[in-house]
Order: C-alpha cells, then structure tokens, then sequence
C-alpha cells in the first residue's frame, strides 16, 4: 500500500503487510546505496501489527520505481549469493568427501 | 581560469578572517562560503592537488573494521548512504559488478553427520546476513507434530505436557514435499500421522499375591522409555474412527476417519524411497516414562509450518554468525611481555616466535579464535597501546545447525530463496 501525495510522487510511504525488519532492513541498505534516493527509513508502528511501513523520499524519481529498483537489487544479490554458496558446498565436498553414510542423507 | 582564481583567493581570505573572528561571526562566515560553493565551485575544490582523491587510509579503517576498545566498541556502524565519500570524489552508490566482483563464500567445515556446517561470507553487508539468519529461524518451514488425538493416557504425564513434547520432536522429512494445511481437511499432500501405542506390563497375579518380603527380593518393577521411536508413521492416514451421529444407519459404507486421505502417501512417488520418520540419534527422545500397567494410546498428526508461529517448526537448533576477528600488534612485544601476552589470553591467539640472541617475539597465531574478551588490553593503558582488537564488518562466520530435516547448506539456499520471494512480492504489488 502506498501512500503519497498525487501531485509529487518522488516522496511516498509504502506500507508492507505481514513483513518485519527481515526484509525493511535490507530494503533500507539496498535504498541507501541508490544515490536517487535523499532520504529512506523503515518503522513498525505497533509490535503486534504484522506491518512495516518504509519512508522513500527521492530527489526526483518516482519513489515507486526507486523502491522497485532496490528490491531488484536485493534480489539480483541474494541470487549470486545463492549461486556462489552452491560453488563453495559443492567444491568443499570436492576436496573433502563425504563419508559413505551421508550419502543417503543427501537425499 | 582567471574567475577560478579569483574565487580562490576569496575563499582563502575568507578562511583567515573567519579563524580571527569570534565564534558568532564565524559561524556566519561558513555560510557565505557554502551560498558561494553552490555554483559549481565543488568541481574546482576537487580539481585542487590537496584534496584526497579516495577514502583516506583512517577512514577506511574507520568503515571497514569495528574497534573493539577497552571501554566500548567504536565505528560499529556501517556506512550505506551513497554519499557518504561524495566529498572525496567516491561513489558509495550499489554496483552489482562490484558486490559479485567482492563476494566470497569459503566453507569452512561440516560435522560429520552433515547437519552442522560453518562457513564464511565475505564482501556483504550485515542488513543481508542478519536477514538470512532471521529467515533460517523464523520463516524456513518444516514439519512438526501440531494435533494429537490421545485415546489413553494413564501415564504421569499430562496430556498436554505430553503433546507439547511431541511438537517439539524434529521430524526428519523434506517438508518441501508437503504443502501448507492451512484450513484444509488433512490429506496426503499436508499431514502426516503418527501412531503411538505402548503399554507397561501389570505385575502378574502371582506377583501380586506373593508376600511383601518376598517382592522385595524381586528386581526393580518393569519399567519402560517411550521414545521418538516407538511413533509409527501411518501412510495410510488416520486409523482412528469419527463418531457418526448414527452408527447404526451407516454400517455400510466405509467409516469417517480424522483424515482424508485418497491414497496411502507410500504409493506417492515422491515418498517411494523414503520413510518418513525420525533419524538417528534424534529417534532417541524420551517422550515418556510408563509405569506398570500405564499406557499411552495416541495418534499424532504432524504439518507443514515456520518457525514465526511456533519454535518448533524452526528447522535449526540455532544459526548464527560473528564479524571475523582481527588481532594486531602496535608495536614489537618481546621476552617477558610477550609471555604476560600469551598467558593474558584464555583462547591462546597468541603464540612467541624465537628471534636472534635468544630473545622471544609475540605473534598472532590464531585470530580466528579471539572471542574479544579484551583480556589482553586490559591492565594498563600500554597494554592497550600495544595490542589492537578489531572485527571486520564485512566477513560473516556464519553456523547452521540443522535439526535433520535438511542439510544446512540447502536450509541457506532456501533461506535464500524467501528472501528472493519477500522482495519479488513488493515489486509485483508495485507494479
């Protein structure tokens, strides 16, 4: 849900159900790093609401794209973190191989 | 050429009259030289030799490291904004090509079951590996014994102690093989069941009769451990009957049972190799202890849920990661000191080096092993001149131990994949 003004879309807040700081963290660190982007702050108004609400202010550039941009970007990470960790498993158990009991664990 | 020139000298003479004035006026000073840096003047201070072209070699400790002090850890924070090395001419902005180019992942041990795995992750910001964690805790399914239909129960043990005892057990099944139950009837394809019957032998007739001198010479009375073992799986589904409302009208036709399965789960070819159930060592559980004549008749029925909603469907005993230690000696630490040193630390990261003349040297042998006591530097302020105790802010020791269900690598990768899913789920309701 967003909630902006009509007439200047480069300021909105975006409010993100059943999400906590797992992703508005993360989403804050990939924002900051875009040098669109003048000010982002993410909050949780109430503990026991399942919502996080996440602060764009751009200097220009519609905050709905930047936050979509930025989402790409975590994405686009978290896929090369996935891939090089698939790397490093499969070479550690290269260069160490498992006992044969772990075979059938792998399954 | 000439107008820079100009601005030069004006911005100099400024510089002198405000280090001569008081602090009111120079304050004011300050902001006649940003309105007049405004029109472009930024290009021509970087054009000046004395402004640094990078991040100087402080700051970039300052932003690479957290120094562990005596009194407090400081620079703990990691620096995001993109502008943050704007006056130095570095852009802070997030490339790909740089965080592919910077990211490592180097494993660096399983146990010997597989279940526990430490790696490191290096070249990421802590806002992702923190989101990782907190993802393998809480939002990582697995499966875990959530309804219990207890028919008898004679034993000690409360029915609902006994019942939040069974959830608690790790079932070890790809529960990537099962969808969520949520308020559907349970069948096949979200449940699995569980039977546990076992009953404690009464004392025999005889025994009882005999006299009371005569069962004390008798050995210790049967007793036996109900374990995680003694659940069978039911592929079948329930074997428990509903209550109809007329049992009678309905003799015919087949009788209700707690589930609904169509087909036995074994005939499914996804669980055709395997048996659902618990694995060594964790079959091992004690889940009662039952008497003579004591027995425990139940039928549990085990789905598919996160962490988030109960501790028992986290699928890691625990994950958890440290910022890589780095240990470094300011000066030379020799002979004696360099004894103290080595007995300071009660992890042994330092060792002595024999040097010319028979005199000794401190090394760092083993900074990996630093727990960051500040034993070291604590006992005076030349211990602390001495020795240096840091972290890297950007290198994950990262552990998974996994409960059994799956390995733990494939736990991250999974783990991985929500993050992946949460942030494609905000672009889709963006769009």
């Amino acid at each position: 849900m967003e909630h902006g003004s009509y007439a200047d879309n480069s300021n909105a807040t975006f409010s993100l159900t059943d999400e906590d700081h797992t992703l508005a963290n993360a989403v804050r660190f990939s924002l900051n790093q875009d040098p669109r982007v003048s000010f982002c702050g993410y909050s949780i108004p109430h503990p026991s609401d399942n919502r996080v609400n996440i602060r764009v202010q751009t200097t220009g550039a519609p905050a709905r794209e930047v936050l979509k941009d930025a989402c790409q970007d975590l994405m686009m990470m978290c896929q090369h973190v996935r891939s090089t960790l698939d790397v490093a498993v499969a070479d550690f158990k290269l260069r160490n191989p498992p006992k044969e009991d772990e075979d059938t664990d792998m399954k | 050429m000439a107008k820079k020139d100009q601005r030069m000298s004006e911005t100099e003479t400024e510089e002198e009259e405000t280090e001569a004035e008081s602090m009111s006026e120079s304050e004011s000073g300050s902001e006649e030289q940003k309105q007049e840096s405004k029109g472009g003047g930024i290009d021509f201070i970087m054009s000046l030799p004395d402004v640094p072209r990078n991040v100087p070699p402080h700051v970039e400790l300052q932003r690479t490291r957290v120094f562990a002090n005596i009194d407090a850890p400081t620079h703990t924070d990691s620096i995001q904004y993109s502008g943050a090395f704007a006056s130095v001419g570095l852009d802070n902005s997030f490339r790909l090509d740089q965080f592919r180019n910077n990211f490592r992942v180097e494993v660096i041990r399983f146990s010997d079951d597989g279940m526990d795995m430490e790696f490191d992750m290096i070249g990421i910001d802590p806002a992702l590996a923190n989101a990782f964690r907190r993802i393998l805790i809480a939002e990582v399914p697995t499966m875990a014994i959530e309804k219990v239909f207890i028919a008898n129960n004679t034993s000690l043990i409360q029915d609902e102690v006994l019942a939040h005892r069974l959830g608690l057990i790790p079932i070890s099944v790809d529960p990537r093989l099962f969808e969520y139950a949520e308020s559907n009837a349970p069948n096949e394809r979200n449940t699995i069941v569980f039977k546990l019957h076992v009953q404690c032998a009464k004392h025999s007739e005889e025994e009882k009769g005999q006299s009371k001198k005569k069962k004390d010479e008798k050995k210790v009375p049967p007793r036996i451990t109900v374990k995680a073992k003694d659940l069978k799986w039911l592929p079948k589904g329930s074997e428990f009957y509903l209550e109809s409302e007329d049992s009678n009208s309905n003799s015919t036709s087949k009788s209700k049972t707690y589930t609904s399965f169509t087909c036995s789960q074994d005939s499914l070819p996804e669980f055709s190799n395997i048996k659902i159930g618990f694995k060594e060592p964790l079959d091992d559980i004690n889940i009662a202890r039952l008497g003579p004549g004591q027995e425990i008749e139940l039928e549990a029925q085990a789905v598919k849920g996160v962490g988030k909603t109960h501790a028992k469907w986290s699928p890691v005993a625990t994950a958890w990661y440290r910022m890589l230690p780095e240990v470094v000696l300011l000066e030379e630490i020799e002979d004696e000191d360099a004894e103290t040193l080595k007995e300071k630390c009660p992890v042994g990261v330092f060792d002595i080096e024999d040097i010319a003349n028979g005199r000794k040297r401190s090394t760092v042998a083993r900074p990996r092993a630093c727990t960051l006591c500040r034993e070291c530097i604590r006992g005076g302020e030349e211990w602390e001149k001495r020795v240096s105790l840091r972290r890297v802010k950007d290198h994950f020791i990262f552990t998974i131990e996994s409960t059994g269900a799956l390995p733990p690598e494939v736990l991250f990768t999974e783990a991985v994949k929500i993050l992946e899913s949460k942030c494609e789920r905000v672009i889709s309701e963006l769009s």
